[in-house]
């Protein structure tokens, strides 16, 4: 019998706004201002968060923060198991990262298998001279010893539990739903 | 659906358009990796790859080898010359040797037609054709097929003409499938001794001078004529192959438009393309290069490993995957 | 002496004498003693009984390849008698490329001793046009043919040479045997592995196109017509050659052909997939050709049917298509396939007329003993089930060699029983099933 999913809304349009306000600040606070920060969004929806908070701190501050992409499909860890090989998106760094503090924007923090993956590409670009992780959602679950620095909105789940995230600029709308 | 490959890259007689499609949209970030300082991403740490070369070949072979260490692969090379197989071992008993070491995916030059399939069928590893005889070359016929789009943005309605020695190219077939597959129209143009019988049949339109391909192209795919064609009396001389159908920088000034120029390399300067046309503004030979690695490691990425039981396993029972 | 045997209730066709009725046939001593309606039984004979049967003369194939001296592996002469009886042949004629070359009385009696201790098919030598078969000098076609040689051939390669043929041809006329040639113009075909066409293009394998054989058929006609030779022309595949021996034959030129049950019933198509039991020389062709030969063997154009049974050890065929030899073996569903396709469904030939191409008509160009029930013949006879139902499987052949593009096949006829000389050397019905 499939049993019937249970879906609760975990931040609204609302939420999500004042979510990305307070984590921009507190990315800004983080990097002690924004003279060697760079936000570098994990593709996909990583990357319109990057952008958003990008633009908030922009606002704030009136400086124009250096953000990039990162596509972490070549490093998983489970390559092997994925059966048709998935898509891979596009992976662009706007500045050297030597010296600079790079903050890896996603949105669900979960196993931290991901995080793990975008560390070890990042450090083949350069050498920052610090990570950060900013994170949208943390769901707890860690596979890894891998924290978040600043986080929108932490959450409990179980392992049967989905988190999905929409953002306005791919998906129409700015959502965080709990699917049980 | 996305569209998957099978266990070998065969060649692209009887691939779908969507298979072909999906290669080369993959070939675009592998471009990218190979502009980073540290040119490797670990896809495919610890896979064992043997270039099994059964003809000489340095640019096939030096491109297939960068696309396997920049994934982060172990390669070995065989050569035919010092190798068991100059001794005399049959394909057969090669292949069953290196299955027995374990290795992952083999990728094979070969002169006879059908040697990739015939490695394929025989072996549990990936097989990847690098050119077998006369019959196929899909990796190149990828890369030019990325290089056309890349330049003109698309591949369908574009007029595309082999030109040069189509009855001994595996690179000229290639093309043709996979040109007519993603639908360009393809023209042949050279002299009739060296067109494959047939070849009006697969609806491919033949040009007998030059003059009257570059008048209809929007590309020239230049072909390069070996020394023992003449020597086997397929054309008198090189010397007159060059008057007759040379690609010169005169003659394509003729054309209503700006042709792009391609050609597998290497290339005979002076017999079937002049320096000038090679080394001018709408060649397109380097970026094939440069596009050949992508390619590869593209296709390299999709061949390898993967088993999609597990990954449908993991999406029904688990809850996010790996975040 | 084998002891009497009578086959009652058959059918009994002989196409050396217009016979088709139901009849019975008698075999004493080693001979054809009587056919007749209701014939009794004398003391002791051995009565058996073949209602539903076809009883026929033993078949004859005049152009196999049983690789003994030399690749015993493949074949020997023995295993191949024995493949061949379980066909349906009394006899073969198996020809000279052998290693050595069977080119001179020695190697021809032999083949004959082998033939005569196998005690199974006849096996008549070939004997080599020239030494070697290098296509240089007239071997001895007078010592060969006093050691038991039916006829010379360079099969295996055309004799190239126009100069060599003509000489070969009113060379062979004082001892009455055809010159059997190999068509092939040896500089078109050169490098080729099957038809040229659209199948080779899509491929990429090197054709041998149609004319290839044609100049040479060609060129034997008109040798054969200025020499007053007979030249006999093996394995023909095209249309063209079938022309060109129509108009021959109507300007009375001795020339004669025999055709191969897989050019009969294949096309290029065989090749895709690289399989390299499609690959022979000649090659498989086009539809039309196949048509084309089918209508010449009605009329008489092609005088015969000839398996030309090349047996190779399986690791041979097992590689890439250019480097595997050509050939594929034949004797054990030469008359199955050829009754499948043209009788049967095809319905191209009529039982009596395919008989009379694989016994009487063989065995009459090559002036040999048999094709005929005619009383006082040698016993030499096959009874055929037409509708026996069986499929080709390679593991249990007779023969050495298993590369057969049948593989699977379902056929309809088959060879019941055999007798040479009166004895039985094939008898599926004492060890078979129904």
């Amino acid at each position: 019998m499939p049993h019937k999913s249970d879906r609760t809304i975990l931040l609204d349009a609302r939420a999500m706004s004042r979510a990305l306000q307070r984590m921009a600040v507190a990315v800004a606070e983080l990097a002690h201002g924004t003279a060697d920060l760079v936000l570098i969004g994990i593709q996909r929806r990583g990357v319109e968060l990057a952008e958003r908070i990008a633009k908030l701190i922009e606002k704030d501050e009136g400086v124009v923060v250096p953000r990039g992409a990162l596509d972490i499909t070549l490093y998983r860890d489970d390559l092997e198991t994925v059966g048709p090989k998935p898509v891979i998106g596009e992976t662009r760094l706007p500045v050297d990262l030597t010296d600079k503090h790079a903050v890896i924007v996603d949105d669900v923090l979960y196993t931290g298998r991901t995080v793990r993956a975008a560390l070890d590409e990042l450090v083949d670009f350069g050498r920052p001279k610090r990570i950060s992780l900013c994170v949208l959602v943390d769901r707890g679950g860690r596979e890894l010893p891998i924290q978040a620095d600043v986080v929108g909105q932490v959450v409990k789940t179980g392992p049967g539990d989905r988190v999905e995230v929409q953002v306005e600029e791919v998906d129409g709308r700015d959502q965080v739903d709990l699917v049980r | 659906m996305t569209a998957t490959l099978g266990k070998d890259l065969v060649g692209l007689e009887h691939m779908t358009p969507e298979q072909i499609r999906l290669i080369l949209d993959t070939a675009e970030p592998f471009k990218e990796v190979s502009e980073r300082p540290i040119k490797k991403v670990p896809a495919l740490r610890g896979k064992t790859i043997v270039n099994l070369f059964f003809e000489a070949s340095t640019r096939t072979r030096i491109s297939f080898e960068f696309a396997e260490k920049r994934l982060s692969a172990d390669t070995v090379n065989v050569a035919a010359s010092g190798s068991s197989v100059s001794k005399g071992e049959t394909l057969v008993d090669t292949a069953k040797n290196l299955e027995a070491m374990r290795i992952d995916m083999v990728v094979i030059r070969h002169p006879s037609s059908g040697a990739a399939g015939f490695l394929g069928q025989r072996i549990r590893s990936n097989v990847i054709n690098a050119g077998d005889g006369k019959h196929e070359h899909p990796t190149q016929a990828l890369l030019d097929l990325l290089t056309i789009r890349d330049k003109h943005g698309k591949i369908e309605g574009l007029k595309v003409c082999l030109v040069g020695d189509v009855l001994h190219s595996r690179v000229a077939r290639s093309n043709l499938w996979g040109l007519t597959k993603l639908g360009a129209q393809v023209g042949v143009c050279g002299p009739h001794t060296l067109m494959p019988r047939g070849i009006e049949e697969l609806g491919v339109k033949f040009f007998p001078r030059i003059e009257e391909a570059i008048e209809w192209a929007d590309v020239l795919n230049v072909l390069r004529l070996q020394l023992e064609r003449m020597e086997k009396g397929f054309i008198p001389s090189l010397r007159e192959y060059y008057r007759v159908w040379g690609v010169t920088p005169e003659r394509l000034e003729r054309s209503p438009r700006a042709i792009t120029i391609m050609h597998p390399g290497p290339l005979n300067r002076g017999v079937e393309i002049d320096s000038r046309v090679a080394d001018g503004p709408h060649s397109a030979i380097l970026d094939q290069v440069t596009n050949g690695v992508a390619v590869r490691m593209a296709v390299l990425y999709l061949l390898a490993g993967g088993r999609p039981e597990l990954a449908d396993a993991a999406k029904r029972g688990a809850g996010g995957g790996t975040e | 002496m084998t002891p009497p045997l009578l086959l009652q209730g058959g059918r009994v066709i002989d196409p050396s004498r217009g016979l088709d009725q139901p009849a019975d046939l008698l075999v004493v001593d080693g001979k054809i003693a009587a056919v007749g309606a209701g014939l009794t039984a004398p003391a002791g004979v051995e009565v058996r009984s073949v209602a539903g049967k076809i009883v026929a003369p033993g078949l004859v194939d005049v152009h196999v390849h049983l690789r003994e001296p030399g690749n015993e592996d493949e074949e020997t002469v023995a295993s191949g008698a024995r493949a061949a009886v379980a066909g349906g042949f009394t006899a073969v004629c198996a020809m000279p490329n052998t290693d050595p070359v069977t080119d001179n009385q020695a190697a021809v009696g032999f083949i004959v001793r082998q033939s005569v201790r196998a005690g199974l098919a006849r096996v008549y030598p070939i004997g080599a046009v020239s030494v070697g078969q290098r296509g240089e000098k007239l071997a001895e076609f007078g010592e060969m043919v006093g050691a038991g040689a039916v006829a010379v051939s360079d099969d295996g390669r055309p004799v190239a040479s126009s100069h060599l043929m003509r000489t070969a041809l009113e060379y062979a006329r004082t001892f009455g045997i055809p010159v059997a040639d190999h068509c092939e113009d040896p500089t078109l075909a050169a490098g080729g592995v099957m038809h040229e066409g659209l199948v080779a293009t899509r491929l990429g394998l090197k054709g041998i196109p149609a004319a290839a054989e044609e100049i040479m058929v060609g060129r034997n006609c008109l040798l054969a017509g200025l020499t007053g030779g007979h030249v006999h022309l093996c394995h023909m595949s095209t249309r063209g050659s079938v022309e060109l021996i129509r108009r021959a034959k109507a300007q009375g030129i001795r020339v004669t052909a025999e055709v191969t049950p897989h050019h009969l019933t294949l096309t290029d198509h065989a090749c895709e997939g690289y399989d390299t039991h499609a690959k022979m020389n000649p090659p498989l062709r086009e539809a039309a050709d196949v048509a084309a030969l089918r209508a010449a063997l009605k009329e008489g154009v092609i005088d015969c049917i000839a398996s030309d049974h090349a047996p190779h050890a399986y690791d041979e065929k097992e590689a890439a298509f250019d480097d595997a030899p050509f050939g594929i073996v034949g004797l054990e569903t030469a008359f199955a396939v050829a009754h499948t396709e043209l009788v049967g469904g095809g319905g191209v030939l009529t039982i009596n007329e395919l008989i009379a191409r694989m016994s009487t008509e063989p065995a009459k160009i090559f002036h040999l003993p048999g094709g005929t029930l005619a009383v006082g013949a040698p016993a030499d006879v096959v009874v055929l089930d037409p509708s026996a139902q069986w499929n080709v499987e390679p593991a249990a052949f007779r023969s050495k060699s298993r590369n057969t593009p049948f593989a699977g096949r379902a056929l309809t006829g088959r060879a019941l029983l055999t007798l040479v000389a009166g004895k039985t050397v094939h008898d599926l019905g004492a060890s078979a099933a129904s």
